[in-house]
């Protein structure tokens, strides 16, 4: 018999008052706990099935899209299913990556809710065995005139670095992004690098009936549980107050567990570990339980509680941090017990595997939960929602998107493109990382991908994180493809093959059928790019009902890539070498400005298509400069983003202490020349004496490629198109528009 | 010469800091946890960056009474030769083996970038292999590295050449007369803010750094 709490409602009213709606579950989801138990669930019951069926956990209304993405490639150890996704780099080692969202908990606290979004992501590579070396960001806001986005950014930019540093895992680059999308929902995406050896990889399963099920970390509270769920007055009156609080990250805490957990994998400790992260232990003990196709026996009497009288409920929902469950052999707990007393750890054996397929939970005696466990996990329902063609999408097709930007002054649009905060330096955020610490970083944030070299090898990992969501918001279908190529193109820039790819799918509500249309249509784009690529995407993040009032964010997929670079010599950076080499522009420049930088800064507003992106061009250019690039013949290759070929020329002069001498001849206006945003095209520099080695590569793998200019000593950019004069502006003078703009909108004080 | 990186949980440079002195000097070096008390075997203890107990209190106010700390103020005094770098820095002015303290950055934000600095004072055992007025890049990555100290305590440190390294033009925490490292009187324990291990070979975007830990190797040679 499952045992009642007097003071939580009983099994009876839970189901006459249909107070599992409060949880997140609907009519029918609670019918099927009844047919799966064959009794009426109890409250912890009813709050364990809400946590496992949750968007979170199950993924129930995205798993049918998801299984479009290809996930399988020669070098993938570990897919989507894990902690995070694996990928081999050779001589017996491999890389480890994941990208996920914390966006509602940093629109509510922006300063925790980013520290702990970076302190989950780290325990999630970490779990799998592996050495974290490199986090990235990736994040979205409205617009910075207002008051409280910049209260949004300023404190989820220190929460971030709070953590990161702290903790002593380099913050090696990452993109922010502005636009009103954002303004009431804020996008909070943590990525995390880490090596490890084949033989130290680790999985969240448990098995070997007998074993035990130890916790170790910090102990559990009331914080993260479901407000919501406690709202009504009914059961205020008869408890204490159970308003869920903020969780609040101890990076320090962290550090300890990270470092026990790495002896313990060193020592070949365990069977099983899973971070305590969404849904805590309910969410962990289940799904290890799960895949080991085994019964679990808990006993929440040992579980380390900071607070008193927590019920079952509350601890088996509690989202405290830097808490881990491993599942161990007895043998083992000796030394188990004594790594985390070296690191000042608390520990506790709070149960078993068992025979069988019961989940069971006691406290105090009594059993407060007893539920078949895999129905918590395989048996939680999936949705095919309906998806519809939105009317807005119809209506932006027709929109010319050129004419309205002609006529403008090109060096009055280049000198606002450089202030527009999307575009401006982002100095001013990513100096308050540590992106050092751990000393393997070879080439720091503000270059088209961070590089971090692989110690005792000559290999490095190049990694970006990208997503320009006006694009998808115009045409999802091509922004999800913009978004892998570019980001492998940016790795690739840094003389990376592109390995694979961890995403995070930042949308609105999936019940609305114009919404679930852009998830699908972006999906496809996003597999189509990583099915050509040759980039399988390993793991990552659904965050949906990203709305605030009735307003969903742009839909917002986000690529987080990692590349192997074989040799460091062929480290590649954006920045002039020296004077005298040539420019190059590989790819072509088509009237492209819908979902424009250019565009939003002059009108407002976007509209029209986005650039096009071919595959088969993308895949032909990223192999042939990676050929390029490994033959050394490339001084600097800079991908051509947002603001087009006038801010990639702009931003390769910034650091050099040289400038560029460039002519363009284009059948386009010169507005459409120097800021479209077509895809598939490069910036690279050579000497003199490679250029025809370079023209000889592109003939070869059929890049158009057309030598533009000259690196020259003066510190000048000097832009002439069809014979006219258009740009003619002192590096360090731009420099300071550009490095200056965030910081001015931030305030004075901050801009030491 | 065998050098010692004291790890204190929270530590977190102590790895980059064994790294640099087997790539700069390919010396014997090895990590010593905060509760060991025996250093008898080193000639040179490094207390590394981090956030030792998380920075709670003060930073590198708990961390000074770990046990090592006793043995570290013991190595001092024999004359053997204790840099501490970043948080390193902070926990030499709490035992006391430095003057002055560190506060928090005058702009109040976390700082990592790449500062020059001058070498200020080349006549000392962590800077003979550079030339005095020398300018350097090391980086930094701070969020309390503002040195203050008295006006008394300054002219002393002026007086007696102990100040070792300042920010050349920009002063990127606010530090007292833009000091970011300075020796004790007797000139064997080294404080810096910058993180000398973070600029030991071109691809890390400075060398600067080797040569701290060069002069250190050849100091002790020479003795």
């Amino acid at each position: 018999m499952v045992y009642s709490l007097p003071t939580e409602p009983s099994p009876e009213q839970v189901r006459e008052q249909s107070l599992y709606r409060e949880m997140g579950l609907a009519d029918d989801e609670y019918e099927q706990i009844i047919g799966h138990l064959g009794r009426l669930p109890n409250w912890t019951e009813v709050g364990v099935y809400s946590v496992m069926w949750s968007e979170h956990c199950s993924y129930k209304n995205s798993k049918p899209l998801l299984r479009k993405f290809p996930t399988e490639g020669p070098r993938v150890l570990q897919g989507p299913g894990e902690g995070a996704g694996v990928i081999d780099i050779g001589d017996g080692q491999a890389v480890v990556f994941k990208i996920e969202s914390h966006n509602h908990p940093s629109a509510v606290e922006p300063f925790q809710g980013a520290a702990t979004g970076v302190g989950g992501i780290i325990r999630d590579v970490f779990s799998m065995g592996a050495r974290p070396v490199a986090l990235l960001n990736s994040l979205r806001f409205g617009s910075l005139d207002n008051n409280r986005v910049k209260y949004l950014f300023e404190h989820v930019v220190a929460g971030i670095a709070h953590y990161g540093n702290c903790i002593g895992i380099p913050t090696v680059g990452g993109e922010v992004v502005f636009d009103q999308s954002y303004e009431g929902n804020p996008l909070v995406n943590a990525m995390c690098v880490g090596l490890l050896s084949h033989d130290q990889l680790q999985k969240g399963i448990a098995s070997g009936v007998g074993n035990l099920v130890v916790y170790v970390g910090a102990s559990t509270g009331r914080d993260g549980i479901h407000g919501a769920t406690f709202a009504s007055v009914e059961l205020s009156e008869e408890s204490e107050e159970k308003r869920s609080a903020v969780q609040v990250g101890d990076p320090f805490m962290e550090k300890l567990l990270l470092e026990a957990c790495m002896e313990m994998v060193e020592q070949e400790l365990l069977v099983g570990i899973q971070d305590m992260g969404a849904a805590g232990l309910t969410c962990s003990s289940a799904e290890m339980a799960a895949k080991g196709t085994c019964g679990m026996e808990l006993n929440l009497d040992r579980v380390p509680q900071r607070e008193t009288n927590m019920s079952p409920y509350e601890i088996m929902l509690s989202e405290s941090q830097e808490r881990m469950l491993l599942v161990i052999e007895e043998q083992n707990l000796a030394r188990i017990e004594a790594i985390c007393k070296k690191w000042g750890l608390q520990s506790a054996v709070i149960g078993q595997v068992t025979k069988g397929d019961r989940y069971q939970v006691y406290q105090k005696g009594e059993c407060v939960a007893d539920i078949p466990v895999m129905t918590l996990v395989d048996d939680a329902p999936i949705y095919h929602r309906e998806e519809k063609i939105p009317a807005y999408y119809t209506e932006m097709k027709e929109i010319n998107d050129t004419d309205q930007l002609e006529g403008h002054n090109p060096e009055s649009l280049f000198e606002q493109l450089i202030q527009s905060p999307n575009l401006a330096s982002k100095r001013w955020v990513y100096q308050q990382y540590d992106h050092m610490v751990g000393t393997s970083t070879a080439v720091l944030p503000g270059s088209d991908a961070a590089v971090v070299v692989v110690r005792g090898t000559d290999k490095a990992l190049a990694m970006s994180t990208d997503g320009n969501s006006r694009y998808v918001y115009l045409n999802p279908e091509q922004g999800g493809r913009i978004a892998v190529a570019e980001a492998a193109r940016n790795v690739v820039c840094a003389g990376a093959e592109p390995l694979g790819v961890t995403d995070c799918l930042n949308f609105g509500s999936p019940e609305n059928p114009d919404i679930y249309w852009q998830l699908s249509k972006a999906i496809d784009g996003m597999s189509a790019a990583c099915h050509t690529l040759k980039t399988p995407i390993v793991g990552g993040n659904v965050s949906l009902y990203n709305e605030s009032g009735d307003q969903a964010i742009y839909p917002t997929p986000v690529v987080g890539m990692v590349g192997l670079i074989e040799q460091r010599a062929h480290i590649t950076t954006q920045t002039w070498k020296g004077a005298g080499e040539q420019i190059y522009l590989l790819g072509e420049t088509l009237a492209e400005l819908g979902g424009s930088e250019l565009q939003y800064v002059v009108t407002g507003q976007v509209s029209g298509q986005p650039p096009v992106l071919d595959l088969e061009k993308e895949k032909s250019l990223q192999t042939g400069l990676l050929a390029m690039i490994r033959q050394g013949i490339v001084t600097a290759a800079h991908d051509l983003a947002e603001g087009g070929i006038a801010l990639a020329l702009a931003e390769s002069c910034m650091d050099s202490g040289l400038g560029a001498e460039i002519t363009l001849s284009s059948p386009h206006s010169h507005v459409t020349a120097l800021f479209s945003e077509s895809q598939s095209r490069v910036l690279v520099s050579v000497k003199k004496s490679d250029m025809e080695k370079l023209e000889q590569l592109a003939a070869k793998y059929q890049i158009p490629c057309t030598r533009i200019g000259e690196v020259i000593e003066q510190e000048k950019l000097l832009i002439e198109v069809n014979g006219e004069e258009v740009i003619g502006r002192s590096i360090p003078d731009i420099k300071q528009l550009w490095e200056g703009a965030i910081p001015c909108k931030m305030k004075a004080s901050l801009t030491n | 010469m065998r050098f010692a990186v004291a790890t204190f949980p929270g530590s977190n440079c102590d790895l980059d800091c064994v790294h640099a002195v087997e790539d700069v000097l390919g010396a014997p070096v090895s990590t010593v946890w905060h509760q060991q008390t025996d250093l008898d075997e080193f000639d040179a203890i490094i207390l590394p960056g981090g956030f030792s107990y998380g920075d709670y209190l003060r930073t590198g106010a708990l961390a000074r009474f770990s046990p090592v700390m006793e043995s570290v103020v013991a190595a001092a005094k024999q004359g053997k030769l204790v840099i501490g770098i970043c948080n390193g820095f902070q926990i030499l002015c709490e035992v006391g083996l430095l003057p002055g303290a560190l506060m928090a950055n005058d702009h109040l934000q976390f700082r990592c970038a790449t500062p020059e600095l001058v070498v200020e004072n080349a006549d000392t055992p962590f800077t003979q292999d550079y030339q005095s007025g020398e300018q350097i890049q090391i980086p930094i990555a701070h969020g309390e590295g503002n040195y203050y100290c008295d006006e008394q305590t300054l002219q002393e440190l002026e007086e007696n050449r102990q100040i070792l390294f300042r920010y050349n033009s920009e002063n990127p925490n606010g530090s007292t007369a833009g000091i970011a490292g300075i020796i004790n009187r007797a000139g064997n324990v080294l404080g810096m803010m910058p993180h000398p291990e973070r600029a030991i070979v071109d691809w890390m975007g400075s060398a600067d750094g080797a040569k701290i830990f060069t002069s250190m190797l050849r100091n002790w040679e020479e003795r």
